[in-house]
């Protein structure tokens, strides 16, 4: 390496690592915070807590005056449920619409691509009214009904494009033994699926799990609140309360946090993959 | 394969999602349109209107005064994403996708994790960091000698929209790094190479060769943050409630139209103009995309190839 291409390659990574403190130094400013008694969170915010500062009061006082599992565990079914009926349906219509030739089917993925690009908020007003009068209103199953509608059309369409990528023979050559449709679609297709998983999951977990906008309209007790509503609300109350509100808003970021680092591997490749040329 | 049978395998496969999808997604905006043209007393009973709701929202003061103020800030909270988060994206990926670049994985990952975050916790970190109160943002410009320039921002009428906005840069600035990322990756490195051995540098390659090609990829980011921050709701109401303060300094058309639809401490909650509000914004962003499908996409097919 010349001089020259190593003061290069210097400045390059001083840019990204500038870059990569203002990304995540506000997020370990307010985790590392939570962790301190109150007169060190004023006094010196940018220490890393030690024997002195250290203190948990925060996380004690939001577990006693929220249901903070509450939300975690509706968040949780909310979003695990809405994923698992996004990639089953989203998987069977892709593959119908892939393989098999009928009147209509470019009208169908059509129609189907409009919730892509049109937000589905828009139809807010209608949605609370139909919930309203089918007893829905206030329940998880509302919150997974507008997910899985959601989430859809871009599982479709990722998936889509996945299915055609599977070589023709292996599902042809099941179809000469005989083989129902249904069991060629689950026991061959839909295992060879598995890599597009990550990729639909990031554009159907993520925005689900940090949505505001329908657990608001759609849910109002303690009982059913997703953990973006609840904090929020939470944070509403206590705003002057530091230690809780520090607290509360690393107990939200700390899974999220953890799940990424966990799968950023795949969640990038998927992100990065044809899928979203 | 016998026609029964084929109904038989669409109904199964398909059934489900166009079932699902058509009833919570497509059915609920055009029953909100519909319900955009009637009006409802007092008792709940609701008579058709034609296209009073939009004259009112448009011609009327007490409704027009809000409504174009929240779509000239939107237009700005637009313009800040434009201008800052796509040049932003577009630098950090061209970065990442060069040659040889070490711990390149490392950081992806970081400076993707903020989009991974709700919009509710980044909105309340910011609002933390930058309140005078802890006095970390006014403490971080003083180390640096820029100690003067510190303001509460976020309650200035100035100011608000414009900190909001770069909150939003701030935490979405990732998706069109990863996308024109991606892209970049996809140019066939022979084109790379003949431009090396012609003897052009790298920023020359970059901005000759490299973004021409990424032209149909910026295009496309350009119209995802078009939709997203005519979208955008939960930002502004994390921060500054309902309301979108100071003065309405904040106000957008996500938050005018959830003031409309449930209305707040000032105004009660009115279904059908909520109706009208989100049927406005759905028109916004219709014309929004087929400027996109119309002129950029169908030039770009044109010339890339």
């Amino acid at each position: 390496m010349t001089a020259e291409q190593r003061a290069r390659s210097f400045s390059v990574h001083l840019v990204l690592i500038a870059y990569s403190l203002l990304a995540v130094g506000p997020i370990l400013l307010v985790v590392m915070n939570s962790f301190k008694v109150r007169s060190a969170i004023f006094g010196s915010p940018l220490a890393l807590p030690d024997a002195t500062t250290f203190s948990l009061v925060g996380y004690e006082k939001v577990f006693r005056s929220s249901h903070i599992l509450t939300y975690y565990s509706n968040s949780l079914i909310v979003t695990l449920v809405s994923m698992a009926l996004v990639l089953l349906f989203g998987a069977m219509a892709a593959w119908a619409l892939t393989e098999y030739r009928f009147r209509g089917s470019t009208a169908l993925a059509l129609f189907l691509s409009i919730g892509i690009m049109v937000p589905i908020r828009l139809g807010s007003v209608a949605i609370l009214n139909m919930m309203r009068s089918a007893g829905l209103n206030d329940t998880l199953t509302a919150l997974i009904l507008v997910y899985v509608a959601q989430g859809l059309p871009m599982s479709i369409f990722i998936l889509s494009e996945f299915i055609q990528q599977i070589p023709k023979d292996l599902r042809d050559a099941a179809r000469c033994d005989g083989v129902p449709e249904t069991r060629i679609f689950f026991e061959v297709v839909a295992p060879l699926l598995r890599p597009a998983i990550a990729t639909v999951a990031v554009f159907t977990i993520v925005p689900i799990w940090n949505d505001l906008w329908f657990p608001l309209i759609l849910t109002s007790s303690d009982s059913t609140h997703t953990v973006t509503l609840g904090v929020q609300q939470f944070l509403g109350q206590y705003i002057t309360d530091w230690n809780s509100v520090l607290a509360a808003l690393s107990m939200a970021i700390l899974p999220v946090v953890i799940i990424y680092v966990v799968l950023s591997r795949q969640l990038i490749a998927g992100l990065t993959s044809g899928a979203v040329k | 394969m016998p026609r029964a049978k084929l109904a038989g395998l669409l109904l199964f496969f398909l059934g489900p999602a166009v079932a699902i999808y058509t009833l919570f997604s497509i059915y609920p905006l055009v029953a909100t349109m519909a319900l955009s043209t009637y009006t409802s007393d007092p008792s709940g009973a609701r008579y058709f209107v034609g296209l009073a709701n939009f004259e009112t929202l448009l011609g009327d003061a007490l409704w027009s005064k809000p409504f174009w103020n929240a779509l000239g800030n939107n237009l700005i909270f637009f313009a800040v994403h434009m201008c800052v988060q796509n040049p932003i994206g577009i630098a950090l990926a061209g970065l990442l996708s060069l040659p040889g670049l070490r711990f390149k994985g490392f950081y992806r990952t970081v400076m993707f994790l903020p989009t991974m975050l709700s919009v509710v916790i980044v909105g309340f970190s910011w609002n933390l960091i930058l309140s005078p109160l802890w006095g970390v943002a006014a403490g971080a410009l003083k180390a640096v000698g820029l100690g003067s320039l510190f303001a509460p921002w976020l309650g200035l009428e100035s100011s608000a929209l414009v900190t909001l906005s770069l909150i939003s840069v701030w935490q979405f600035v990732g998706i069109p790094m990863m996308l024109i990322y991606a892209a970049l990756l996809n140019i066939p490195e022979e084109l790379i190479d003949a431009a090396r051995v012609d003897g052009l540098g790298h920023f020359r390659i970059f901005f000759h060769i490299k973004l021409p090609l990424v032209l149909p990829t910026i295009s496309l980011v350009s119209v995802l943050t078009f939709v997203a921050n005519f979208n955008a709701f939960d930002l502004i109401y994390s921060v500054k409630g309902a309301l979108a303060g100071p003065n309405f300094a904040t106000d957008i058309l996500g938050t005018f139209f959830y003031r409309t639809f449930f209305g707040n401490q000032l105004q009660l909650g009115n279904p059908t103009m909520g109706s009208a509000v989100a049927t406005v914004m759905f028109f916004i962003i219709l014309v929004g995309l087929c400027l996109y499908l119309f002129l950029v996409q169908r030039r770009i097919r044109r010339y890339a190839f």
